[in-house]
């Protein structure tokens, strides 16, 4: 075998894996999808149509009528876009004074931040909980959005700390002897200079906010506060052979995530390789 | 005038910081140590005051909870499988990805999909899958490739829960681990690999010599963030099986999110939960000794 003959079939046998993979994939979603378009009868149908004959929408009607859908999906944007304004806010305030600002006990205090990196979310849920239930944040949305934002806050700060350090230093030197205050080089210089740092910040949060579930499930027990993510979960073990409206509801909640995520995909995936943040 | 100064610096900082940093103390902090004193009380949530100082009966009891022991290892099994799970076939598909090929950008799209999908609707989406009666997965094995006869009442076993639940933290995970993977490939000089191909290297050799040592560092990072993911494995656990059946298929805090919220016993809750930190920490720690060997090398 020659050695093109060789090359192509390497590259034949490369194409047919990925494609491989591709399907492995995307075989759930293809099932999720078409499940959300069969009638009830024909959900446990065997074999599985892969084609849903007949389709309907009727699972999107009934499942975008039930429970208040449409206010928890308003739910949802609302501690997502929140959170996610607040966390670029504090993380970005924070990353500035650990990467310009000289103060008393500066390094401690961000090997404490670091810390924040290491704690296992979860296992914060009873005392946040308590503190929630003391300051009568559960059963609301700012609940959910303070410990959105907390959880992010290590994270971010020390994403966006690298890339403040990487602006030039004259920059801002040359701001401050023309009598510039911190304050307004934070804002006109370090933060424009850094969009894809913010993008990459804004993109994380946003789906965290979007996608979160244990606290959510812990600390709202009213039916009006809910947001996607328990509702769905809800609405699974409340109607539980009913997967076509299951499914439906999924992908409502799925598409503005996907959007996001294409739309972005660039800023995303330097991202993750860049910082190694978990998505 | 000197001190003016400085007080005006503090000043500034403070703008900076304080927003964040009355959050993380409100938010992390305090909770850590509010939670530490809780797991030595027999806590009580409605009158905190009559909570009884029980030392560390907390901690022996969850050792001596046959409940929490199987927990611990349904855990371990969890993160033994999915995180070399996950770089196996990371690494094979960031290896594909990292050669000349067409769609490159289509095909990172796709494999990432499950990662942004959130783990709620994943996990649905396999509880269907591996439906007991007329599942997508029973209808393969049975239908399609004859490997059963009788439908599997997966998540009605014991044991074969965990195959959904496995599969799922794989199938889940394998979209990020590449795109690390990726990004640590194509960093290794491309004059490396032609250097030992022109010396006779063949593929395995070039892998084995050059790929993996160099990739070390990555595969150290994603060996340690998997792992302490795989042992706060949550949601997929709640919502696939919650610990049926006979609690048997508990995971850590599926278990500490049913002492806590369920039984309302706060402060076995917070034992549970401390448990699991120090797992999470004496890991941390151990990456923070591999990533130094790694400098010295």
């Amino acid at each position: 075998m020659g050695i093109n003959a060789q090359r192509r079939l390497g590259r034949l046998v490369t194409y047919a894996l990925l494609l491989l993979g591709v399907g492995l994939v995307v075989a759930p979603f293809w099932y999720m999808v078409t499940t959300s378009f069969k009638p009830q009868s024909t959900i446990f149908e065997i074999p599985p149509q892969l084609w849903p004959q007949p389709a309907t929408l009727n699972n999107y009607v009934a499942a975008l009528d039930k429970d208040l859908f449409g206010l928890y999906f308003l739910n949802s944007l609302v501690v997502a876009i929140t959170s996610t304004v607040l966390t670029v806010l504090a993380s970005s305030l924070l990353a500035y004074a650990f990467a310009r600002l000289e103060f008393p006990g500066r390094e401690a205090l961000f090997y404490i931040f670091l810390l924040g990196m290491m704690i296992p979310p979860v296992m914060l849920i009873i005392p946040q909980f308590i503190v929630a239930k003391s300051l009568q944040l559960l059963d609301s949305l700012l609940g959910l959005i303070l410990v959105y934002v907390t959880m992010n806050l290590s994270m971010q700060t020390f994403l966006l700390r690298g890339f403040f350090e990487s602006i030039p230093r004259d920059l801002e030197e040359a701001a401050l002897i023309d009598g510039g205050s911190r304050w307004t080089i934070f804002w006109r210089i370090v933060l424009p200079l850094s969009r894809p740092g913010l993008a990459v910040v804004t993109i994380f949060t946003f789906l965290y906010s979007w996608d979160e579930f244990p606290w959510a499930h812990v600390a709202i027990k009213e039916t009006t506060r809910r947001t996607l993510p328990i509702a769905i979960a809800l609405f699974q073990s409340e109607h539980l052979t009913e997967w076509g409206q299951v499914f439906a509801a999924s992908i409502v909640a799925l598409v503005p995530v996907v959007i996001v995520f294409v739309v972005f995909q660039r800023y995303f995936i330097r991202g993750i390789a860049t910082t190694g943040i978990k998505g | 005038m000197r001190s003016h100064r400085s007080l005006s610096r503090i000043t500034t900082a403070a703008l900076f910081v304080l927003p964040g940093l009355m959050l993380f103390a409100l938010f992390i902090i305090g909770p850590m140590l509010y939670s530490f004193r809780m797991s030595f009380y027999d806590w009580k949530i409605i009158r905190p005051e009559r909570s009884e100082w029980v030392e560390l009966a907390n901690y022996t009891r969850a050792l001596g909870d046959p409940i929490f022991r199987r927990a611990v290892v349904n855990t371990l099994a969890y993160t033994a499988v999915t995180v070399p799970g996950q770089i196996v076939f990371g690494l094979g598909v960031a290896m594909l990805l990292d050669q000349r090929i067409r769609a490159r950008s289509f095909f990172r799209v796709v494999y990432y999909l499950p990662v942004i999908t959130s783990w709620v609707i994943v996990s649905l989406l396999f509880e269907y899958i591996f439906n007991g009666q007329a599942g997508l997965m029973n209808y393969l094995l049975r239908d399609v490739l004859h490997v059963i006869r009788e439908n599997v009442r997966w998540l009605a076993d014991p044991i074969l829960a965990f195959v959904p639940i496995h599969l799922l933290g794989i199938w889940k995970g394998v979209g990020w681990t590449a795109v690390i993977l990726l990004a640590g490939l194509q960093a290794i000089p491309e004059h490396l690999h032609e250097a030992a191909a022109v010396d006779g290297a063949g593929p395995l050799a070039r892998f084995r010599y050059i790929t993996l040592p160099l990739l070390r560092p990555t595969l150290v990072f994603l060996l340690v963030v998997l792992t302490i993911g795989g042992l706060n494995a949550y949601i997929s656990f709640l919502l696939m099986t919650g610990g049926d059946p006979l609690d048997l298929t508990h995971s850590v805090l599926t278990l500490m999110y049913e002492a806590t919220f369920t039984k309302l016993e706060f402060g076995y809750g917070s034992a549970i939960s401390y448990f699991l930190t120090a797992l999470v920490f004496a890991i941390s720690i151990l990456q923070i000794r591999l990533l130094r060997q790694k400098v010295e090398v």
